[in-house]
């Protein structure tokens, strides 16, 4: 597919992404679909990982062009080099799937994740979440007498940072969207 | 110029316009209308199969000996489940056909109405691609879309799921190519690294072709550049099943086949080799043996269209993605222009070294004592069909195996055998689409009785169209192969590897209306084969063989190309721990 975007390696002549020696080393990798988004897309890309055994970290979906009815996914994965390139490879081979990104490999790109966290607690705790959230620059988006529910965006782990702090602090409920990602410059 | 009309009848048209003129197929509930349509028309021959699967099967066996994609029409639920088989067995060996399934009213689908299946669902991962159409306005055009993605690229299944109330509703045909599609798979290879290819060639001191069923796939002519660029560079060349024809088995550069059952020279080349070019193959287990001890010293080059086949297994040192045939051309092109350059000393080194393996003549065997053995009544078949035009299907077994080694194939889509999926009662069906493409032809398949059984209800088919099939079933009541295994791994103890209450064969024709034959005795098999080859109708030969007869040469699992057993040795120890794991 000549969609498939994978850029020049450093010792390859081709198309094709070769590393100098292929290590046993995972890495952690976003990719980027671009996708028509007809009914079962969601499915083949999922069944495709489930089938062959590949790992999904985080998945994003949603219509990013009305008119051109495509969607983008947004899908953290890892695993070791060549696999990484297996998954590209049969990800393209998707007939819906228009474009494969990896916004690992093709330069700086920005991640960010929302999450709603809910915290329940009185006296000092209730204080010390509100403290800490404003550090984070999370919103108070509900709030009673016993419970707020903060709302922040940031990447993966500052959300994981985040919510390390508020668990002793009385976290009952999280809810992540999972990470969306573009590549920066233009 | 629009045109109006119901989805069944655009369906048939569509098809038309797509140039089929044989659709295999089974009525139901949920196709009636296009049935209807069917009826009334002259265009398109429908062939009645006796179960869904035969129907897959035998749009497998049309499409690989004609190239054309193979087409078939079921019903919904156990219609389209009963074709799951051959979709997936179509996907593994890339084989280009399209299933047009009936599905129950858009307005009952999620309600278990009868005979509902999901069936885009079930068949997603078993299709290159599949759709369900719910506008009739959108059907002719998906179906065009169909075909288009069935044939281009890397050929594979596709099924376009049709419910009932689409059939019946009348909508605005879209004629074909009436609009570009978006899947455009790159033909050409990147010219460096087939510059790259070049340079190693002209320097390999031992160099093997490795080639498989993307030669095939890619159509005659690369079959033919293939031919030329072995005669001008005079290197050796193997083939994995899948590939068997795009280069002459009398070609003097043959090896013959590679892999678990391939040829000593052929293995021991790739083995040995320092550079390998694999055109159109994907280093599948069956090739490779254990890879970590794959062709340890050799340079890797892959031409292949399909860029996940590229590093899946194998590493490669020059990957080039592209059609064969494409590749090819800018290759020879690329190679003349250079000067036509090869190592020639060094080459004709390597090929003295090639000829001591062949002396070993691993497939060697002697026709002794009363019984026939199942390689002399495969060679029987070779000598004896020689002047005909022949095409072969196989079953699944050790008599595929044996068909792969003792049997030769001068021309690209002459053979036909499930490969990737190994599908048991795949012949049969295939060799009635076979003849379907080409009634004139011999079409012979070759067959164990127990894979044979699996879809024997196609000879009321073969009777119905009077299709002269021959059935040439290496008889030796037993699940070759699996006994093969256990006697390799599991202590002799035959468990369920027996064929019980075989039923006699000829009769069994017979009850069916066509020939039957039984030979049994090595002095009469010459004159039974010809019976069978002179008989104008579908024959069933009941061949009697060797029953503990077993496949070799072998790479055991778990071994390496250099590690063949060659035949019958103390294989208690042929296979360790690691490799008994491995199917």
């Amino acid at each position: 597919m000549s969609a498939l975007k994978i850029k020049k390696g450093a010792t390859s002549h081709s198309a094709y992404n070769l590393r100098p020696n292929f290590s046993d080393v995972e890495e952690r990798h976003t990719l980027a679909l671009l996708v028509e988004n007809e009914p079962g897309v969601l499915a083949r890309v999922i069944g495709l990982y489930a089938g062959r055994g590949y790992n999904i970290d985080s998945l994003t979906v949603a219509e990013v062009d009305h008119t051109g009815h495509l969607s983008r996914i947004t899908i953290v994965t890892r695993g070791t080099p060549q696999v990484i390139e297996q998954i590209k490879a049969q990800t393209g081979r998707i007939i819906s799937v228009r474009e494969v990104h990896d916004l690992t490999v093709e330069g700086p790109a920005v991640e960010r994740e929302l999450a709603m966290f809910k915290v329940a607690g009185t006296g000092d705790k209730r204080v010390e979440a509100l403290r800490l959230a404003d550090i984070f620059r999370a919103n108070v988006v509900d709030s009673t007498l016993e419970s707020f529910v903060f709302e922040i965006t940031g990447a993966p782990e500052k959300i994981d940072a985040f919510a390390d702090l508020m668990r002793p602090l009385g976290l009952i409920d999280v809810a992540r969207t999972g990470v969306a990602a573009l590549s920066r410059g233009s | 110029m629009t045109r109006q009309m119901t989805g069944a009848k655009m369906i048939v048209q569509a098809l038309i316009d797509q140039g089929v003129d044989t659709v295999f197929g089974y009525p139901g509930g949920a196709v009636l209308p296009i049935y209807d349509e069917i009826f009334q028309q002259n265009s398109i021959k429908h062939v009645l199969v006796r179960h869904e699967q035969g129907a897959v099967h035998a749009a497998e066996g049309y499409a690989r000996a004609t190239g054309k994609p193979g087409v078939c029409l079921v019903t919904s639920g156990p219609g389209a489940t009963n074709a799951v088989t051959g979709l997936t067995d179509a996907l593994m060996d890339s084989i280009p056909i399209v299933v047009l399934t009936g599905q129950v009213p858009t307005f009952m689908i999620g309600s278990d109405a009868f005979q509902e299946a999901d069936t885009v669902g079930i068949t997603r991962p078993c299709t290159k691609h599949n759709w369900l159409v719910k506008e009739t306005d959108n059907l002719s055009g998906t179906i065009h879309e169909a075909f288009h993605v069935a044939m281009s690229g890397r050929p594979g299944p596709v099924l376009v799921d049709i419910p009932k109330d689409v059939q019946f509703a009348t909508g605005e045909y879209t004629p074909k190519a009436a609009k570009k599609s978006h899947y455009q798979p790159q033909l050409k290879g990147d010219m460096d690294a087939i510059v790259e290819l070049v340079e190693a060639m002209e320097k390999a001191k031992k160099p093997v072709f490795y080639t498989g069923g993307g030669v095939i796939n890619s159509g005659p002519a690369a079959s033919q550049l293939l031919r030329e660029l072995v005669e001008a560079t005079g290197f050796p060349i193997t083939s994995t099943l899948m590939g068997l024809g795009c280069y002459p088995a009398s070609g003097d550069k043959w090896l013959g086949m590679l892999g678990m059952h391939g040829l000593y020279e052929a293995n021991m080349a790739m083995h040995g080799c320092d550079l390998m070019i694999n055109i159109g193959a994907r280093f599948d287990d069956r090739i490779t043996g254990v890879v970590d001890k794959f062709s340890p010293n050799s340079k890797k080059a892959h031409i292949d269209i399909d860029p996940s086949s590229i590093n899946k297994v194998i590493r490669v040192d020059i990957p080039i993605m592209g059609d064969v045939g494409h590749v090819l051309e800018d290759l020879l092109k690329v190679w003349k222009s250079r000067g036509r350059k090869t190592n020639s000393e060094a080459v004709a080194k390597w090929w003295k070294q090639i000829e001591e393996w062949r002396a070993k003549d691993c497939l060697k065997f002697e026709q002794k004592g009363a019984v026939i053995k199942p390689q002399y009544a495969l060679s029987r078949l070779e000598a004896l069909t020689q002047k005909y035009d022949r095409y072969i299907c196989t079953e699944v077994g050790q008599h595929q195996m044996w068909a792969a080694q003792y049997l030769g194939f001068e021309d690209p889509n002459r053979w036909m055998t499930s490969g990737g999926l190994g599908t048991m009662g795949y012949g049969f069906p295939a060799s009635i689409g076979v003849q379907m493409a080409h009634p004139e032809a011999l079409v012979i398949n070759v067959a164990g009785e127990a894979s044979w059984l699996m879809n024997m209800q196609e000879l009321g088919t073969a009777m119905q169209y009077q299709l002269p099939v021959k059935q040439f079933i290496l008889n030796n009541e037993r699940l070759g192969m699996v006994r093969q295994w256990q006697e390799l791994l599991h202590g002799e103890r035959y468990s369920s590897s027996w064929s019980e209450s075989l039923p006699d064969f000829v009769k069994l024709a017979e009850a069916f209306g066509a020939k039957g034959i039984i030979c049994s005795d090595p002095d009469t098999l010459d004159d039974a084969i010809m019976e069978m080859l002179t008989h104008k109708g579908p024959v069933v030969f009941d061949c009697l063989v060797t029953k503990h007869e077993n496949c070799f040469p072998m790479i055991p699992s778990g071994k390496a190309h250099n590690e063949m057993i060659m035949g019958e040795v103390d294989t208690s120890t042929a296979i360790d721990a690691e490799g008994k794991v491995l199917v």
